[in-house]
């Protein structure tokens, strides 16, 4: 027999102040779904440029010159891009540990325990974050 | 205390499918980011590279499954979140069909990109 979890009024978010564990994540994994979706459809209208970079000669291809490599490599060289990217790794990354943390609690396993691995994903996701900014700024600053 | 919560139709197909597309976005999206950051860097991007990659069937089949699944996940996911948010009536059929052709549209995209490198399926 299942029983539904009192959550409260979330969608009142002038409560914030009240807000426990689960309502954050319920309200980040929200965020970083959005995100996410966003980032998808974007993701795909970029590297749609493959598409008239296909017919370029080859030896247009093998300088880099084509539409496709071009547009990758100009977006690459804004900061700002790089930074970007950094936050969409820390929205993926607490996205799929939040995830994960669902899966299991869908299970049956770690309601008990949901708030403490809620803190857990947070914490994990800004080490992999912070420990990640070298790699994502290399050769942009 | 509750033994069991969702904010989704127990027992629901779509449900479950958001969980197992899910289950499999986990490791896929890791990977996806993980070869094209870590492995590879995102400023090293050639054509011809991500051409290499696509030419291989066994990646090309695991990219289109990868833009099935987050596709789905994605858009299920706002249709949820939004139908959470009280979306009723016309205004959620409205909604639904609306996201059902922007993935129409994201998956047509999608698969036309991937062929562009791949130079069609690469069997």
């Amino acid at each position: 027999m299942s029983q539904s979890y009192n959550r409260g009024t979330i969608e009142s978010f002038s409560r914030w102040r009240e807000f426990s564990a689960g309502m954050w994540a319920w309200i980040f994994h929200k965020f970083t779904g959005w995100v996410l979706v966003g980032y998808l459809f974007t993701h795909i209208a970029v590297l749609s440029t493959a598409i008239p970079a296909a017919s370029a000669d080859p030896s247009t291809l093998a300088a880099s010159g084509d539409i496709y490599t071009q547009t990758i490599v100009t977006l690459e060289e804004l900061l700002l891009v790089r930074i970007l990217e950094v936050g969409l790794l820390a929205v993926a990354v607490f996205h799929i540990l939040n995830g994960l943390r669902l899966l299991l609690v869908d299970l049956g396993i770690g309601l008990e325990s949901q708030d403490k691995s809620f803190y857990a994903s947070v914490m994990l996701t800004g080490a992999i974050t912070v420990a990640s900014v070298p790699t994502f700024l290399a050769g942009a600053l | 205390m509750a033994e069991h919560y969702s904010s989704f139709t127990k027992g629901g197909r779509l449900w479950f499918v958001q969980r197992l597309t899910a289950a499999f976005l986990v490791i896929v999206l890791a990977f996806h980011f993980f070869l094209l950051h870590f492995v590879h860097h995102a400023d090293e991007v050639t054509f011809l590279m991500s051409q290499a990659r696509m030419t291989n069937l066994t990646y090309y089949s695991l990219m289109i499954l990868f833009l099935f699944t987050a596709t789905f996940h994605g858009v299920n996911g706002v249709y949820n979140a939004l139908v959470n948010q009280g979306l009723t009536g016309t205004k959620r059929q409205a909604v639904k069909w609306t996201l059902i052709a922007a993935s129409a549209v994201l998956l047509v995209q999608g698969v036309r990109t991937a062929n562009a490198w791949a130079g069609g399926v690469p069997i």
